[in-house]
């Protein structure tokens, strides 16, 4: 049996129809840009899950200012052991980020991508944000930059972005209801005075889609991030996606809501609930049938180091940094050849990956898979600390999400006993709702504790390309005749 | 006549950059008005600008030592549910 790999981006010239390691977006919107756009998000790690295996990128914290306040962050909060946007260790001069980004450039070569993401908004701090990008437009040409806005001062800040050596921009939008935003944002810095409630919100929305649309008629990427909130803008993000998809944005990232009351945010402390992995999964399929949607963002903090999921800051740290002494001439010729390899494996992996489509009869099934990437199964499920969900149904298969947990269910023999009991009940939570776990190796213990909770662990495709596995396992599953639609069901019990 | 910058200040730096008089500074653990450049903005804007950007309630009090932005005002968050 073969099935389509759908959902998957990045159409480039030579790809068939990407895959493995399957991409977070469907590839309708890119398939349209123009050749030099196309070639611009081949190896950037935000907008493809595949690439994101393969390419690093980083954030460096130039940007402290912030000229809004939205419910869901804490402008108190500096804490390093917490990977969230907002969140950083230590704020950097533009002089000092210039040499981390060269130190990690050397150290990383498959590091792609440079953004500035705050820990507030970068564009309230012009200055810093774009002598950053001057500078290293100048010194390390062989790297794409980025920033994200909350769009207030994105109108003005236009022109300056476009003389740099600017990838692509992500504007935060996650309202275009003033009444809505009210409920987001408490207030607003504008033209020197402190602005509330559905004024500031009416601001705001407003020049969030002027920037969104100076920027599409300069032809600069955007892409749209958008917190998802139940109970407040759950429903409103469907508008809200088709709004920017209208104007030209070119992938849309829905979010969840990080609301834990330690973190001192509004939200966390009035009770606003997270949506579940179901609830973001509905939401985002929902918009989908709009806009090409992202699914593998890992919400990472704003002075994140490596690939995604991973964070790799504390090897760059000021004082590390400042004793490094980088040769970039050569580390750029190094970090070409590395890139072009990288490019050559990823360009192969979707070719080969392109599957002819047979339509076979049975119902979804989710499937989470434990890799360390490369888009193989590859890794022991008490290792993982995240999970990728995909769908496998008559229509092929399509990357979802991905679920994570703060700890493996084993991190070496002493952690195997009570606790790992408590590791594991939270681990069939994240996983709940998939009914096959692909990993390289499962113990015999959690190997029962899976299959009690409906999910079948299998460790039978170790090393296979993650959806030729995930397909191998859904015809097995429909000669069992596990997958029967529920039409089916009915005819026979009649 | 100055505003005067306290211990809740999270360095975010937004008041530094918005002070007309450029009487703000980085003092390392925390953000300082110079008193004698601080006007208050009186002659400037009808609102005093650090307060106005300012995300932490409480961290810029007047001559009085009165807050600028009361607790509760700017998030909404009542204290003591915050603490």
């Amino acid at each position: 049996m073969k099935l389509p790999v759908l959902n998957n981006t990045i159409a480039t010239s030579e790809a068939g129809g990407c895959a493995s390691g399957s991409c977070g977006s469907s590839d309708a919107s890119v398939q349209n840009l123009p050749e030099s756009i196309r070639a611009k998000v081949a190896d950037h790690p935000c907008f493809s899950e595949q690439a994101h295996h393969f390419f690093a990128r980083m954030h460096v914290a130039v940007a402290p200012a912030c000229n809004i306040q939205c419910n869901y962050c804490n402008r108190k909060y500096d804490c390093s052991n917490e990977s969230r946007p907002g969140v950083v260790s230590e704020v950097l001069t533009p002089q000092q980020a210039v040499k981390k980004v060269k130190a990690v450039a050397a150290a990383i070569p498959q590091m792609s991508v440079l953004g500035i993401a705050g820990p507030g908004d970068p564009l309230a701090n012009p200055q810093k944000t774009f002598e950053t990008f001057r500078r290293l437009s100048a010194e390390t040409p062989d790297i794409k930059l980025c920033v994200s806005t909350n769009g207030l001062t994105l109108p003005e800040c236009v022109d300056e972005l476009c003389q740099h050596n600017i990838d692509h921009v992500t504007v935060t939008i996650n309202c275009v209801d003033p009444e809505i935003g009210a409920k987001i944002y408490p207030w607003i810095f504008w033209k020197n005075k402190r602005i509330r409630g559905v004024e500031a919100a009416s601001i705001l929305i407003e020049q969030q889609q002027k920037g969104l649309q100076m920027l599409i008629d300069r032809g600069i990427l955007v892409k749209v991030n958008s917190v998802l909130i139940p109970g407040i803008n759950d429903q409103h993000l469907i508008e809200v996606s088709r709004i920017v998809k209208e104007k030209g944005a070119f992938l849309h990232n829905v979010m969840p809501i990080i609301s834990e009351p330690e973190h001192g945010t509004y939200f966390g402390l009035t009770g606003q609930a997270e949506p579940t992995a179901a609830e973001l999964q509905a939401v985002q399929d929902a918009c989908a049938g709009d806009m090409n949607m992202m699914r593998h963002c890992r919400q990472c903090r704003a002075d994140a180091v490596g690939l995604l999921g991973e964070d790799r800051g504390a090897e760059f740290t000021l004082d590390k940094i400042e004793a490094m002494d980088i040769d970039y001439e050569a580390a750029m010729v190094k970090r070409a050849e590395v890139h072009d390899q990288l490019l050559e494996q990823l360009y192969a992996q979707r070719e080969s990956a392109s599957k002819p489509v047979i339509r076979v009869q049975g119902r979804a099934v989710l499937m989470a898979v434990a890799t360390k990437g490369g888009g193989v199964i590859n890794q022991h499920f008490g290792h993982a600390t995240e999970f990728l969900v995909y769908e496998a149904s008559r229509d092929g298969v399509r990357f979802i999400g991905h679920r994570q947990v703060a700890k493996p269910y084993c991190e070496g023999n002493s952690n195997c006993g009570d606790e790992a009991e408590n590791l594991l009940d939270t681990l069939l939570k994240a996983l709940q709702g998939c009914e096959v776990l692909l990993c390289s190796k499962v113990g015999y213990e959690p190997w029962s504790a899976l299959e009690q909770a409906g999910i079948q662990p299998n460790g039978e495709h170790a090393m296979e390309p993650i959806e030729d596995a995930i397909l191998a396992v859904y015809q097995e599953m429909l000669t069992k005749g596990l997958l029967q639609l529920p039409d089916a069901v009915d005819l026979k019990s009649a | 006549m100055a505003f005067e910058i306290v211990a809740s200040c999270v360095s975010c730096t937004a008041c530094e950059s918005v002070c007309p008089n450029d009487a703000i500074t980085d003092q390392k653990v925390q953000f300082a008005i110079d008193p004698d450049l601080c006007t208050e903005c009186a002659e400037s804007f009808p609102d005093p600008q650090c307060a106005s950007i300012c995300p932490i309630e409480g961290a810029i009090v007047d001559s009085v030592g009165e807050p600028l932005n009361p607790p509760g005002s700017l998030t909404g968050i009542i204290v003591g549910v915050a603490a």
